[in-house]
């Protein structure tokens, strides 16, 4: 009992929310199916975007609100694409590598800029931000087609700037929806989750193998995927689940390449330049007087945050079909930030699980407070604004939080 | 200990290094053999953190013009210019301020960025640093050097966990672990460690000799001194007053040699008068919160118009008992002034029963760096007496030329080297900014005035300056002065008694005359 | 070259820099024929506008916060204050003191409040700031709803309850100041009352930054051990600075509305920090010093410089709407700049 009361306070604030977001979905009055369908498509959306937060917060340099830099990258990679006029699943290939470069280079400045004010880290990314906005806003409002001569669709009558939204039918669900000779692999639910079961089975299998570690843990993991493989097929045939069926889809390819990205990022931190950035992360000083080069470390951690952000943002496109050209980017480091930090999330620690507790959470509130203020109030309006003040009002309070831990902890020290 | 090569594994001949103007280490040689445990003993500012750092090839040497003099390692000629060269070349150092990873385990520490790695598919292609931390290998090896030391800890443990004294043996842990380890400097290693801790750090340290490593034992306690050292190398103002084995010397001759000094400073006049015996401030159990200055109960009384010095060892809290008084700490017990109950822990209350503090941590809050040195002497008398205003309409306002002319009266008599009482006081040297706060302290027209290392990193022109105007305003103005000091000659130059400070209590007063040797005993203390 | 390289660094290269952007707008807006006086006029309006927010700065710097990224907070209040001057039908003078007055009032209150907040989190005052203010506007946007203001000015014509997202002060005290006493220059008006007004503000400032008060919160800034050495309660000298900053922000955006015609609620306080930001940093403050002329210089600097480089970009590039885009540029260049400059950890 206690051990269950002091998980539960020391993850106060994803419990919160949790029951926030409860409370939310009963007032919303929508059934549980829509909710499933839309947030599934949302996590979808947005887990690899909360994802790049995590390894600057490893490297000690707060919330890298500069990930809105990399949705840029992307984003320009996308446009450059659907001027190039390239379809489907090539056309996000191709956007992905332009946009790996960019987001390298915009990395790089960023980094640089942030060693530079070291102590101030989250404030300047934050203001990297919006510098780097003017910037993206004054390239495509004027020098696409101004300066830049481009013929295209997307560009405005008058021929200078693009449109404000960019339609991107072609190229959606590309990724989702990869259809591997013929068949579809945006699937519904069910298969979707049988076949994770299998994959998640092999996986845990594979892990086991190479530790030679196979004991209680291992077969829970195992029993846990057999029994969600069993469960999915029985209520597969049930008609009770016929709607959440339907509704309901599961897109293979990208969750495979979540996945993927997670189990990178656990290996990255095995390698020394993972162990070398913990450390950073922990004491830069210290770091730093026992050799680690902190400053070019600091940058790496900036870049690969900027380019997952940058492929973050293409896979969100990809899978709304069209883009806001101009503000598509822009609160992207609010909201990423603040659904981190609602997983429980800290500026000193940001875990994988964290991460994907954290956009679930963030991301059900965000869908259910306008529905939910719609059977309250009869309008939606207010939840819109609730949820923004929710979203400010996290990243604040958590901030906070964050100040007093450390102020206790150098108390502690020197007593 | 017994090694028959003759070549000392560490030689130094004339080494110096001066900052600016400034010579705080010359001329100091000495020769540690392999095995041998050297210790270097002196006072604040004797020059033992210039030799380390030195030694360790510390950026602070190299970005202030070098070193001067040669450095042989193992009889070979050497300059060390950054850490790696001097870890390269066989020296570890253990740091006064911990250098762990906290969020680490003993191991990853013990390891720190030299990792056993393995390949992975990655590295292949991206090099060497996404090759695969093996933690296993980690544990092992740190283990076994942990055994080595004779510590008992697990290396699995996270250093934030462990207590001040384990997380010095993890330290000492890491530098060993370097294979090619031949000196270790320890800086002030059991200055913050429990009894029993030190006893384990000093049975380290014999372990290391017989393991053939030689220990460079930087510290000013004498008793670890007399117990574990071979040799002892006293240094005092920047130069070697002498080398002994520690079998030839005793702990209160070690006291005298750190302590003794020529009076080389021009003297203060004598008093003419007797004074008073009348009390104006007293102290009764007196306990101050003083992180790395601890006042542990201090009894004191203070006669009227004296100069009261306090003395004593660097970390003994003599420094605690002036910022307690003030305010500036959290304190504890008794404390009467002018016949009245002092309400502690209030700066505001402070000032109010008629003291004022010189700080000796100029830098921190001495003054304010970006205000005017007009400002700032103006300060605490404007804010305190709302002297310096006039009186324009419902607002008080600042009168500019008195507040200039009452900085100008300061910058003669003092002699304030600036451009002009405008001049940004952060942008002074050291010695002029001491004059400055000294200066603002006066504008308090205090009763009682605390000084804390008044003339600690200025020079000598300004330590005269600064000495003579306390002695001043001492006796014109019959201002009496609590005067904290680490230099013993200038306490005895200045004050009419010393209070010596040992462990957090007082450990004798002494009239100012007193022999080298009372006052050095007096502040080893009884201990060890 | 030594001594152009000493005065460069002492002048400020971003203070060169815009100097330098607006002789070169100026030079096209006369190439391109624009109307010179018009374009004058203008920029002297949007300065006075401005200059209040500015100031709000000051006294959060002063106290050794940094920069107020939570103004949005004293925006709300005054942005209350006047709606309620609108709602009781307030017109003219007593409408625009009035809205003063409960600006000044609201502001303080919540000044206080945040006053306090920010004492505890000391270092991080900025950021934490900037999420708070973001939070309350968002807060705010609720209350502005369900507000149950009944004048037909404030709510949506179509009835029910809420307020409109900008609400005209036409009918009330539009331009009120800036007309008052106004006079011309050739074809070029000078808004007089306007100037006025914030020339009183601003020297009330200044008076205020050479008082006991002012001295306290200076030294408190500047150097919180040295004051609480002297006997100074830092803590409460902070509040003090950023409750007036609160007061200073809701006073301004007072001014503000009537000069501009409108009061802008719901989003509309959300990046209305940044200019204000820029231009006192601009004006040659930094995070360790700052006077009441780096508020009124950098004011003049960037919004002449904001003012007269819409038109010439809109001439050059009809199509777009540049002059958000070259505002968010050059106003977080700025900040961004200054913020190296402070080489972090420099606090």
């Amino acid at each position: 009992m206690k051990k269950a009361k002091q998980l539960l306070l020391s993850n106060m604030v994803p419990v919160l929310f949790g029951i926030i977001c409860i409370i939310g979905i009963i007032l919303s009055g929508t059934p549980i199916s829509t909710i499933l369908s839309d947030l599934v498509n949302r996590f979808d959306r947005n887990i690899l975007l909360v994802l790049s937060l995590i390894i600057p917060v490893t490297c000690g340099m707060g919330m890298n609100f500069g990930i809105v830099l990399g949705a840029m990258c992307g984003q320009m990679g996308l446009i450059a694409v659907t001027i190039m006029g390239i379809d489907g699943i090539g056309g996000i290939l191709a956007a992905a590598l332009m946009a790996f470069f960019a987001a390298i280079i915009c990395g790089f400045l960023a980094g640089k800029i942030l060693n530079r004010t070291k102590g101030q880290e989250m404030i300047t990314s934050m203001i990297v931000g919006y510098f780097s906005n003017g910037i993206y806003q004054f390239i495509f409002l004027f020098v696409v087609g101004g300066i830049i001569k481009v013929e295209s669709d997307i560009i405005l009558s008058g021929g200078v700037g693009i449109k404000n939204t960019v339609a991107l039918d072609n190229m959606q669900y590309a990724l989702d929806n990869l259809s591997i000779f013929g068949i579809s692999t945006r699937v519904d639910l069910f298969s979707g989750i049988l076949f994770f079961s299998i994959f998640f089975a092999v996986l845990f299998l594979m892990q086991a193998a190479l530790r030679h570690q196979f004991g209680k843990k291992q077969i829970i993991q195992l029993a846990a995927c057999a029994c969600c493989a069993a469960a999915s097929q029985i209520m597969t045939r049930m008609p009770a689940f016929t709607v959440a069926k339907m509704l309901i889809r599961i897109p293979i390819p990208t969750f495979l390449l979540t996945i993927g990205v997670c189990l990178l990022i656990q290996q990255f931190m095995k390698t020394k330049l993972g162990q070398d950035m913990r450390a950073i992360g922990h004491d830069r000083e210290v770091a730093g007087a026992s050799g680690i080069k902190v400053d070019q470390i600091r940058i790496i951690s900036v870049i690969i945050s900027t380019v997952l952000a940058a492929w973050g943002q293409i896979i969100f496109y990809q899978n709304l079909g069209t883009m806001d050209a101009y503000y598509g980017h822009e609160k992207v480091g609010t909201f990423c930030v603040a659904a981190i930090l609602i997983g429980g999330a800290s500026v000193k620690k940001a875990t994988i699980g964290q991460a994907v507790l954290g956009t679930i959470l963030f991301h059900l509130l965000f869908n259910v407070s306008p529905l939910a203020s719609q059977q309250l109030f009869n309008n939606s309006m207010v939840g819109g604004y609730f949820r923004m003040t929710l979203c400010y009002a996290v990243i604040a309070v958590a901030l906070m939080l964050h100040v007093f831990e450390t102020r206790a902890k150098d108390k502690e020290q020197r007593a | 200990m017994e090694n028959n090569t003759a070549i000392p594994v560490l030689s130094i001949q004339n080494v110096g290094k001066a900052y600016g103007e400034n010579w705080v280490l010359s001329d100091v040689s000495m020769n540690i053999m392999p095995g041998e445990i050297h210790a270097i003993c002196g006072e604040n500012g004797a020059g033992k953190s210039t030799l380390m750092n030195i030694l360790f090839g510390m950026p602070v040497i190299m970005q202030t013009g070098g070193y001067t003099g040669k450095i042989f390692i193992e009889g070979k000629e050497c300059s060390i210019t950054s850490p790696e060269q001097a870890i390269a070349k066989g020296i570890g150092m253990v740091h006064q301020e911990f250098m762990l990873i906290p969020g680490f385990t003993a191991g990853e520490n013990i390891k720190l960025n030299r990792e056993p790695l393995r390949d992975n598919p990655v590295s292949r292609v991206l090099g060497q640093r996404m090759k695969t931390v093996d933690f296993a290998q980690i544990s092992r090896d740190s283990q076994a050097t942990l055994d080595r030391l004779g510590v008992t800890l697990e290396e699995g443990r996270m250093v934030d966990s462990l207590p001040v004294g384990y997380m010095q043996f993890v330290e000492i842990a890491r530098e060993i672990d370097k294979k090619n380890i031949k000196l270790l400097i320890l800086d002030e290693p059991t200055a913050v460690l429990t009894e029993s801790e030190s006893e384990i750090v000093l049975r380290i340290v014999k372990r290391l000799s017989k393991m053939g490593i030689a220990v460079l034992l930087i510290t000013h306690r004498i008793g670890d001194i007399m117990e574990v050292a071979d040799m002892v190398t006293i240094l005092r103002d920047g130069k070697n007053v002498r080398t002994v084995a520690v079998a030839d010397t005793t702990a209160g001759e070690i006291a005298q040699m750190m302590v003794g000094r020529d009076l080389d400073l021009s003297a203060i006049e004598k008093r003419t008068e007797t004074l008073s015996e009348e009390v104006v401030l007293s102290v009764r159990n007196f306990k101050v919160d003083m992180p790395g200055e601890a006042v542990k109960g201090v009894d004191l009384q203070v006669r009227k118009g004296e100069i009261l010095g306090i003395g004593g060892l660097a970390g003994q809290g003599k420094i605690g008992i002036a910022n307690g008084l003030m305010g500036l700490f959290p304190a504890t017990g008794e404390a009467v002034v002018f016949g009245k109950a002092l309400k502690l822990n209030s700066p505001k209350s402070s000032i109010n029963a008629g003291l004022a503090f010189v700080s000796e941590d100029r830098r921190r809050m001495g003054f304010a760096p970006d205000l005017s040195i007009a400002e700032n002497i103006a300060a605490p008398a404007m804010l305190n007496y709302n002297q310096f205003f006039n009186n324009l309409l419902f607002f008080k306002q600042i009168d500019e030329k008195t507040v200039r002319e009452n900085a100008k009266k300061y910058i003669d008599e003092f002699q304030i080297k600036c451009t002009g009482p405008d001049q940004a006081v952060g942008t002074l040297s050291g010695g002029n900014q001491q004059k400055v706060c000294v200066a603002s302290a006066l504008m308090l027209t205090p009763k009682i005035l605390l000084v804390s290392e008044p003339t600690r990193g200025i020079d000598v022109g300004a330590k005269n300056m600064v000495l003579k105007t306390i002695a001043r305003i001492n006796r014109e103005q019959g201002v009496t002065v609590i005067f904290t000091s680490s230099e013993l000659a200038e306490l005895r130059q200045i004050c009419d008694r010393i209070a010596i400070i040992s462990d957090g209590t007082v450990s004798d007063i002494l009239p100012a005359d007193a022999s080298s040797e009372a006052i050095g005993l007096a502040m080893s203390g009884n201990r060890r | 070259m030594e001594t152009i390289k000493r005065g460069v660094r002492k002048f400020g290269m971003p203070r060169i820099i815009i100097i330098a952007f607006i002789i070169v707008i100026l030079i096209g807006a006369l190439l391109e024929g624009q109307d010179m006086a018009a374009l004058i006029s203008d920029s002297l309006v949007r300065v006075g506008q401005n200059m209040l927010l500015a100031v709000a700065m000051l006294p959060c710097i002063l106290v050794g916060a940094g920069l107020n990224m939570g103004l949005a907070i004293g925006i709300v209040c005054g942005l209350l204050a006047g709606l309620l001057s609108v709602q009781f039908e307030l017109v003219s003078w007593a409408g625009f003191l009035a809205a003063c007055a409960m600006a000044l009032l609201f502001g303080s209150i919540a000044g206080v409040l945040y006053g306090r907040l920010m004492n505890m989190v000391k270092g991080s005052e900025m950021l934490i700031g900037n999420y708070l203010g973001s939070a309350v506007v968002y807060l705010m946007c609720m209350f502005w709803f369900a507000a149950p203001f009944t004048n037909s000015t404030i709510i949506w014509p179509m009835g029910g309850t809420g307020v409109r997202t900008t609400v005209p002060v036409s009918d009330y005290y539009e331009k009120i100041l800036n007309n008052f006493l106004a006079f011309q220059i050739g074809k070029v008006t000078v808004p007089t009352g306007l100037f006025l007004f914030v020339g009183a503000v601003c020297a009330v400032v200044y008076l205020f930054t050479r008082s006991r008060t002012g001295t306290v919160l200076r030294v408190a800034g500047n150097n919180q051990a040295f004051a609480g050495m002297i006997g100074v309660n830092v803590n409460r000298a902070r509040i003090i600075g950023i409750a007036l900053s609160t007061m200073l922000a809701a006073m301004g955006i007072v001014v503000y509305a009537q000069s501009y015609g409108f009061y802008q609620t719901y989003e509309g306080p959300l990046t209305m920090a940044f200019t204000p930001m820029a231009a006192i940093l601009l004006g040659g403050a930094t995070m360790r010093s700052v006077k009441i002329r780096h508020a009124v210089i950098g004011s003049f600097l960037i919004q002449i410089l904001l003012t007269t480089a819409l038109p010439v970009c809109n001439q050059l590039f009809p199509e777009s709407n540049l002059s958000e885009v070259f505002r968010i540029i050059i106003s977080n260049g700025i900040i961004l700049y200054a913020l190296s400059q402070a080489g972090g950890e420099g606090r």
